[in-house]
Parts: C-alpha cells; sequence; structure tokens
C-alpha cells in the first residue's frame, strides 16, 4: 500500500521536475533568438556606424553616403502622426471612460478599438493608399503620416480610457462638487491626474510608429534627397533599411545595418522612459 | 480665525448673478466637449469601417473579374492579367501554423517559468527584457532572418531535415528541398520567435491573475507545482490563454516585414516548407509599388480585404476570450 | 412626542431650539424625499430640517442611507446613470431637486468634503483657486488674499504656508483633508456637508477636524455623517437617527444623546445595536 503511494508520490516528483525544467529551458530557449538578434543588430550596427549617417544623403548604390534625409523625413512623419493621432486619440479615450462607460456605443468602440490596435498595419497603408494616395494621384509624406496617426490613434485610446478609469471616483465628485462644469474637470483635473499614463502610451505610440514599415511602403514611399516636402514622397529609416537590406550591394547593407541599430536603440530607449514614468507613478500613489 | 467671512450684500448680489449668467456658458460648453469626444469616440469605428470599405472597393474588380477563382487558383501572372490568390493564403496559413506551433508551447513555458518556477527575484527582470523585446520593431528580425539566420538553415538546417526528415513517410515532403534558406519553414520560425515574447507576456498577465488562495489552497493539499498549473492555473485562466494565443495568430498572420524578406516571394504551390513561397502580406509589401494595372492593383487589395477579414475575425475571437476571463473577475 | 409624525418633530426641535437662539432657521428642508438606485429604494419618505449655522450629525448603521441623503443635498449623486430621487429639498425656499435649479449655482452655495481626501494633483494654492477661479475673475493680489483666508479658515495655513506651490499631494492625510475643508470654503458656500469626514484620520487629526467643524459653524451651516458617537455628542447641535433608509429621529443633539425618544435610538447610541 504504502511502496504503491510512494511510487505515485515519485512518480508525480518526476513529472513535476520535467516540467520545471522544461519551462526553464523554454525561458532560455525564447531568450536565446532575442539575445542573438539583439546582439547581431548591435554588432552590425555599431560597426556601420560614422557621423556621415548623419549629414549625408541616401548614396545610390556603391556610393558612400548617410541616411540623413531619412532621419528627417521619419521625425517628420512621426512628429506629424503624434500631432494627428494623439488628440483625437485622447478625446475618444476620455468618451468611453467618462461619457460611455456602461455604455453599449463605449463597448463596442473599445472592441475595435483594441482590434484595430492588433490589426496588420499594412491593412492600414492600403487603407490610406485609396483614401489619399490615389485621389491625389502620388505617394506623399502627408499620407504616410496619416497612416502612421492610424497606429497612434488605438495606443492612445487605449490608455487615456485606462488611466482615466483609474482616477478616483472621488476625484471627479469633489471637483464636480465645487460647481466646475464637466468638460472643466475632465481637462483641468482628471487628464492632470491621469497625465503620466497617457504620456506612457504616447511614447509607447511613438515607439511603435518608428519601426513601421510596411504601410509607408505604398503611401510616403521614398525618396532618395532631402526634403520636406510633405506633399511629396519622403523618406523613412525604415523603408530605407528594407530597400537596402534587400539589394545585393555592400555599402547599402551597412547603411540598412546602421539604420537598423538606431531604430532598435530609439525604441528600446522610448519603451524604457515609458516603463520609468509607469513606475515612479506606482511609487508614488503608494 | 475672524477673518472677515461674511460679505456685503451687493457683493454677494453681484457673485449670485454671476453664477447664474455661468450656468448657461457652462452648460453650452459642456454639451460641446461631449459632442466633441463622442465625435473622436465614433471616428475610431469611422477608422475601422473605412478601411474594411475602402478594401472592398479598391478590390471589387478583382472579385467581380475572378470570382470564387481568385481564392482557389494559383496563377499569379502580371502580364497576361490573370491572379489566384492561393499561394499567398496558403502560405499565410502555414507560416502562421508553424508559428503558432513553435511559439505557443515555448510561450507557455515561459509564462509558467515567470509566475512559478522562477525565483521572485528573477521574475520581473526577466518579464521586463521580453516585455521590452516585444517592442523590437519586426523589421529587425527580418534582416536577422536575412543575413544571420538564413546561412544558418542552408549550411546546417536544412541538410539535416533532408537527411533525417526527408525519407519519413506522410511528412517526408514537407521536408525535401534544395538548401535555399529561404521559404515557408524559416519564414514561420522567424515570425514564431517575433511573437513569443508577446504571447508569454499576455500570458504572463493572465496567468498573474489567479487568485493566489486558489493556489495556496491547492499547494496547501500537497499538489506539486506542476500539478497547480495544470489543473488549478490552467483551467482558471483557459478562455484567456486562447485569446492571448489568438492575438499572437492575428499578429503572424499580419506580419509583413519579418517575413518578407525571408518567404522568398515565388508564386508557386509546392508542399515543401523549405522551398520560397509567399503570403498575403508580404505579396502587397513587395508587389504594391510597381502595380501597373488597374486589376493587378485591384488584385493586390483585394487580398488585403482578405487579410483584413481573417485578422479581424481572430481577433475577434481573441478579444471575446480575453474578456471572459474580466468576467471571472469582475464576478469573484 | 412619540406619537406625532417625524417631520413634525423635527420642525418642533427646531422650532424649540428657535425659541432660544434666534438664528437657528431650517437652512435646507427635506420633504417626502426619497431616493432609489436602479430601482432599489434606499431613502424612503425622509421629512428632515438642516438648522442654519448649526451643526447637524447623520448618524446611523452602516448602509442605512447616511450618505445618500447627504448627496443628494448638492445632487452630486447626478453624475452616475440610473439614480432618481424624489420629492422637495428646499435651500433658500427654492427646491433644489427642480431640473431647472441651476446645478453650478447649488454646488456653489452647498460644499462637500468626503471621507478620503482627494487633493487635486497640483500645488496647495491651486487647489484652492481651482474652484474660485472658475466663478470670479480676481487679480493675482485678491487670489492671494483668497487663498490665505481659506487655508486660515480650515486652520492649515501655518503648516502649508511655505509650501503654497507644492505638490498638494505631499501634504499629510490630515493635512488633506484639511486642504478640502479649505477648498470647500473658499468658495464661501452657505452649506457644508461632510461625510465622515475623520474616519481615515488618526486621532490628533481628528480631534484638529472636529475643532475646526466648532468655528466653521459660525459662518456655515454643516451637516456632518459620522460614526463616531463621541464625535456626534461632542461637536453638534442636532443629530439626525437614520436606519434602513428611514429617519427615525431627529433633535437636539443633548436630548437625543441623553434622553432618546426612540429604543431604536437608544440601542444604537448606548452600542446594543443587533
Ligand atoms: N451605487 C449604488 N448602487 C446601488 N445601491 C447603492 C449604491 N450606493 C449605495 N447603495 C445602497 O444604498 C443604501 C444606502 O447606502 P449609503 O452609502 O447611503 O449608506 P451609508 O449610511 O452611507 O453607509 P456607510 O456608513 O457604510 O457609509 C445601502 O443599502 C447601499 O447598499
Ligand atoms: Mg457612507
Amino acid at each position: 500500500m504504502s511502496a504503491i503511494a510512494e511510487k505515485l508520490y515519485r512518480r508525480r516528483r518526476l513529472k513535476n521536475s520535467i516540467a520545471l525544467v522544461m519551462a526553464s529551458a523554454a525561458t532560455l530557449f525564447g531568450l536565446f533568438w532575442l539575445v542573438w538578434i539583439l546582439w547581431t543588430t548591435l554588432v552590425n550596427g555599431i560597426g556601420a556606424l560614422k557621423p556621415e549617417l548623419f549629414y549625408q544623403m541616401t548614396p545610390p548604390p556603391g556610393e558612400d553616403g548617410g541616411l540623413a534625409n531619412a532621419f528627417f523625413g521619419s521625425m517628420l512623419m512621426s512628429i506629424l502622426a503624434i500631432l494627428m493621432g494623439t488628440p483625437v486619440g485622447i478625446l475618444a479615450g476620455t468618451f468611453l471612460a467618462e461619457y460611455a462607460r456602461r455604455s453599449y456605443l463605449g463597448e463596442a468602440i473599445r472592441f475595435i478599438n483594441d482590434i484595430l490596435l492588433s490589426a496588420p498595419s499594412i491593412v492600414l497603408g492600403l487603407f490610406v493608399y485609396t483614401l489619399v494616395v490615389r485621389p491625389m494621384g502620388h505617394f506623399s509624406g502627408f499620407a504616410g503620416a496619416i497612416t502612421l496617426a492610424l497606429i497612434v490613434l488605438p495606443v492612445v485610446v487605449r490608455t487615456t480610457d485606462e488611466m482615466l478609469k483609474l482616477v478616483p471616483s472621488q476625484m471627479r465628485e469633489a471637483a464636480l462638487s465645487l460647481g466646475v462644469p464637466q468638460w472643466k474637470v475632465t481637462v483641468q483635473v482628471l487628464y492632470r491626474s491621469a497625465l503620466p499614463g497617457i504620456v506612457t502610451g504616447i511614447l509607447l505610440a511613438l515607439a511603435r510608429i518608428s519601426g513601421e514599415t510596411a504601410p509607408l511602403l505604398f503611401t510616403a514611399l521614398n525618396n532618395q534627397f532631402w526634403s520636406h516636402d510633405l506633399s511629396g514622397p519622403l523618406a523613412s529609416v525604415p523603408v530605407v533599411v528594407f530597400q537596402y537590406a534587400m539589394s545585393p550591394y555592400d555599402t547599402w547593407h551597412e547603411l540598412a545595418w546602421a539604420g537598423a541599430f538606431m531604430v532598435t536603440v530609439f525604441v528600446l530607449c522610448i519603451s524604457l522612459i515609458a516603463r520609468a514614468i509607469i513606475a515612479r507613478r506606482k511609487v508614488a500613489n503608494d | 480665525m475672524s477673518t472677515d467671512q461674511a460679505l456685503p450684500a451687493s457683493a454677494l448680489a453681484a457673485h449670485n448673478d454671476n453664477t447664474a449668467r455661468r450656468a448657461e456658458s457652462d452648460r453650452r460648453a459642456d454639451n460641446a466637449f461631449r459632442y466633441l469626444v463622442t465625435g473622436a469616440g465614433l471616428f475610431v469605428l469611422l477608422a475601422l469601417a473605412g478601411a474594411a470599405f475602402s478594401m472592398l472597393w479598391g478590390g471589387k474588380l478583382a472579385f467581380s473579374t475572378f470570382g470564387i477563382s481568385f481564392l482557389t487558383t494559383t496563377d499569379w501572372d502580371a502580364v497576361g492579367h490573370k491572379f489566384g490568390a492561393l499561394v499567398p493564403i496558403y502560405g499565410t496559413l502555414v507560416t502562421a501554423l508553424i508559428a503558432m506551433l513553435i511559439a505557443v508551447p515555448v510561450s507557455f513555458g515561459i509564462a509558467l517559468f515567470l509566475t512559478e518556477v522562477a525565483p521572485p527575484w528573477l521574475r520581473t527582470p526577466v518579464a521586463s527584457a521580453i516585455e521590452l523585446l516585444a517592442g523590437i520593431p519586426s523589421i529587425i528580425y527580418g534582416m536577422w532572418g536575412l543575413f544571420v539566420f538564413v546561412p544558418v538553415m542552408s549550411s546546417t538546417v536544412i541538410p539535416f531535415l533532408n537527411k533525417y526528415l526527408g525519407p519519413l513517410p506522410i511528412l517526408g515532403p514537407l521536408f525535401q528541398g534544395p538548401p535555399l534558406g529561404i521559404g515557408m519553414l524559416t519564414a514561420g520560425i522567424v515570425l514564431a520567435i517575433m511573437v513569443i515574447p508577446f504571447i508569454s507576456s499576455v500570458m504572463r498577465e493572465v496567468f498573474l491573475t489567479v487568485p493566489t488562495r486558489l493556489k495556496e489552497s491547492a499547494y496547501a493539499l500537497g499538489s506539486t507545482t506542476w500539478e497547480v498549473s495544470w489543473n488549478v492555473v490552467l483551467p482558471y485562466t483557459r478562455s484567456a490563454v486562447i485569446g492571448g494565443v489568438f492575438l499572437g495568430l492575428g499578429r503572424a498572420l499580419g506580419e509583413t516585414m519579418a517575413v518578407t524578406f525571408v518567404l522568398g516571394n515565388a508564386h508557386h504551390l509546392t508542399a515543401s516548407l523549405l522551398m520560397p513561397g509567399n503570403s498575403i502580406a508580404a505579396t502587397i509589401a513587395n508587389e504594391f509599388s510597381e502595380a501597373d494595372s488597374e486589376i493587378y492593383q485591384s488584385s493586390l487589395v483585394a487580398l488585403g480585404f482578405l487579410l483584413f477579414i481573417v485578422t479581424f475575425v481572430v481577433l475577434a475571437i481573441a478579444k471575446l476570450m480575453l474578456m471572459r476571463l474580466n468576467r471571472n473577475e469582475g464576478a469573484k | 412626542m412619540t406619537n406625532l409624525n417625524l417631520a413634525v418633530a423635527a420642525s418642533l426641535n427646531v422650532n424649540a431650539a428657535a425659541a432660544g437662539q434666534a438664528t437657528a432657521a431650517a437652512k435646507i428642508t427635506a420633504r417626502n424625499l426619497n431616493f432609489y438606485y436602479d430601482g432599489f429604494h434606499a431613502l424612503k419618505n425622509i421629512h428632515m430640517d438642516i438648522p442654519e449655522k448649526r451643526v447637524t450629525a447623520i448618524i446611523g448603521p452602516s448602509g442605512c442611507g447616511k450618505s445618500t441623503l447627504l448627496r443628494i443635498f448638492n445632487r452630486i449623486y447626478s453624475i452616475y446613470p440610473k439614480l432618481e430621487a424624489r420629492g422637495e429639498v428646499m435651500l433658500d425656499g427654492e427646491n433644489v431637486l427642480d431640473p431647472h435649479y441651476p446645478l453650478n449655482r447649488l454646488r456653489s452655495k452647498v460644499g462637500m468634503v468626503f471621507q478620503k481626501p482627494v487633493p487635486f494633483p497640483m500645488s496647495i494654492y491651486d487647489n484652492i483657486a481651482y474652484g474660485i477661479k472658475h466663478y470670479e475673475k480676481l487679480s493675482r493680489a485678491d487670489m492671494d488674499i483668497r487663498v490665505e483666508q481659506a487655508l486660515r479658515q480650515a486652520a492649515i495655513w501655518d503648516e502649508a504656508k511655505d509650501k503654497l506651490k507644492g505638490s498638494a499631494l505631499g501634504l499629510s492625510g490630515g493635512q488633506q483633508q484639511r486642504l478640502c475643508i479649505a477648498r470647500a470654503i473658499a468658495l464661501r458656500p452657505e452649506v457644508i456637508l461632510f461625510d465622515e469626514p475623520t474616519s481615515a484620520l488618526d486621532p490628533i487629526a481628528t480631534g484638529k477636524i472636529e475643532q475646526l467643524v466648532e468655528e466653521l459653524k459660525k459662518d456655515f451651516t454643516i451637516a456632518i455623517v459620522t460614526h463616531n458617537m463621541q464625535q456626534a455628542a461632542r461637536c453638534s447641535d442636532f443629530t439626525a437617527f437614520m436606519y434602513l433608509g428611514e429617519l427615525i429621529e431627529f433633535g437636539e443633539t443633548e436630548t437625543m444623546f441623553t434622553r432618546p425618544s426612540k429604543q431604536q435610538t437608544e440601542d444604537y447610541i448606548t452600542g446594543r445595536f443587533g
């Protein structure tokens, strides 16, 4: 009797040990690839770093050059996208959290927003192509910025919604019981209270769009030269990286790695800052 | 404490008058703000509906020209204006399937490790690292795949597969082919690496929602860590875990840059996973800017529409599954 | 008195008080007041007078509807859907439940202090100035005076005067609560509603707030919900005892605590409540 129990017990222990080893192995396995990818990017990227990157234009094959126009194009479109996507996103998030918390419309919008959040970005690119590029007759940085704004939008909607929901209802009651109208309470008290969270959301959105490639391929396209003309094609780092990496030229490959490195570092830094803001807020709340 | 609290009567009257006047303008401003935020909320709906309709409209020509054969034929002839989407559809499904076969068990292991197995001091740093990595742009994964992983595949992995799995019955044909390195298997693996951080982060968060007392009572009965995970944590979170997997699937289906680099952009239908193939997203990314005829472009947009519908359904399922857990929690 | 209906009892008491002290007229008068939370009948036919420039304590077991009653007086409940108040609440002779009664006028007249102090995420100075700015365009100097006045009146000036520009979140719980009182006072309301203002505070901070309430009744009409019998006895002039959504007894605090007319009241006050 006890021998059987003993055997059963040992079997259970063995199964447990195997499972735990497998879980640890899975973690090592997952981290292995990620570290490898990061390492490759770092090594190749640092090797390709040079000052010319920041003041020379993207070169034709075989020549030396930099990525200045691509950096500038990316910056321009990202800023524009944030400027377009953020206000609408904050307002829509406000609608969800403050005006439609338990309504069907609110639930529907929240649902659709979450789908938009994970929808393939290439689809949004096609959307903006038919909406903007086709009627205008040519590719433009403006169209690229609209596409990126559509990616920013759901991120900001979601964080605003969640952060406003975290504001204690007593804060609303206290402000409203001063007789201050709701819009003013929302803008001046609730936004302020939710600000760190909303800023985090904007940063995460920025991190997301700075590596977006696919939807820019048929909205902003690319531009070999310096341009700040939003109504014409505009270069961006990810698109240049894509084009150069797919090419057969070594000089282009090197530039592609440099661009990839810059994008990765930028994205990681932004995400770290976003996390730091959230962490500080948590400490402050305790 | 004896500051002059009582106001002179005239000031008081003015004060009241002032508030009365304010009432009207406040009300108007409040209404305006309400319209503004409602409009912004509706804009979100509009964005998604607009995306769907614009693609349906753009793909109309392809759908009406080719009818159902758009989905069932493999021709992709830009010169002869004949387009069938079977190859990209097949490639999308197969690469996503490979990715999920690898990513789901690994992600489950990682989530388990981070919630039950690892010593507490290790959990947060590793979890944060994985979450950070989930944010790396997919183009980086694609480049790594092309420059680093493809050579490894062609020099070691594929010969190995050819030799040991190729001769197998039934499964064999999947693993026969020249050591090109690029192809559906490579794309699937790169996709898997890309969605692992994503799925494991979702799973970890889901596992963290299991009430400690549930787990503690199971531990108190002498259950092992594995038994608690399998018999308590997983049943409690089942629907949300499925939701997380579908979220990852939605990603894998729609991912463009990570696969475009390593798929090979070939419009042939082959059984072998080692041969170049295509996916919907990769086809669009590769060919859209050079689509020179109306029907060519329409076919690509129609592909985009298909992708949109499929990911919409997958993501909707994911969302519904995840919402179930929230409801459980709310009922608690 | 036990045979009379409650409204009469209440007004009799007020009248008795009025006979003694000329200023104690009713500031707020509730008549036939019923309240529903999405169908749940939380207040049943309340008749009650809140005397002017007096402190009225509202006591009763948890869930009896004290907060609900208080939250009707400034209609803060109306920010949530599906809540409904029926009946009359007269403030200076006007029915504040009338949908045409302007909300911001009501709320500028009737201030509220909550159980948990909720300073706004801004500086101490701005916390006080925030409400004022909405109603009045004051010069910088006038605003400074108003802010100082309010902080002094709420007995927090000495602690706050050196960090007016600092974040209000840096204050202690008791200080935050006095700041919230100052914020309510700054609008120069006529009535201040307190909903368990000291339940989150330590005894010393509680003592300060009680002292403050004593001071404030010179200028304001005060209604205070409390679970603390001693507090009700110490700092109120009138006491209302509620039970299961009904007003059981209303009277002068001294009478209520020494010779309550209802058995339920006596049981509750002496702690023999089931
Ligand atoms: N938002 C709400 N929805 C539904 N019912 C509610 C809501 N708020 C309160 N109630 C119910 O109304 C009744 C009165 O609640 P109220 O908060 O006024 O009690 P209270 O006397 O203030 O209690 P406490 O001393 O615990 O603060 C209770 O039975 C409560 O369950
Ligand atoms: Mg209460």
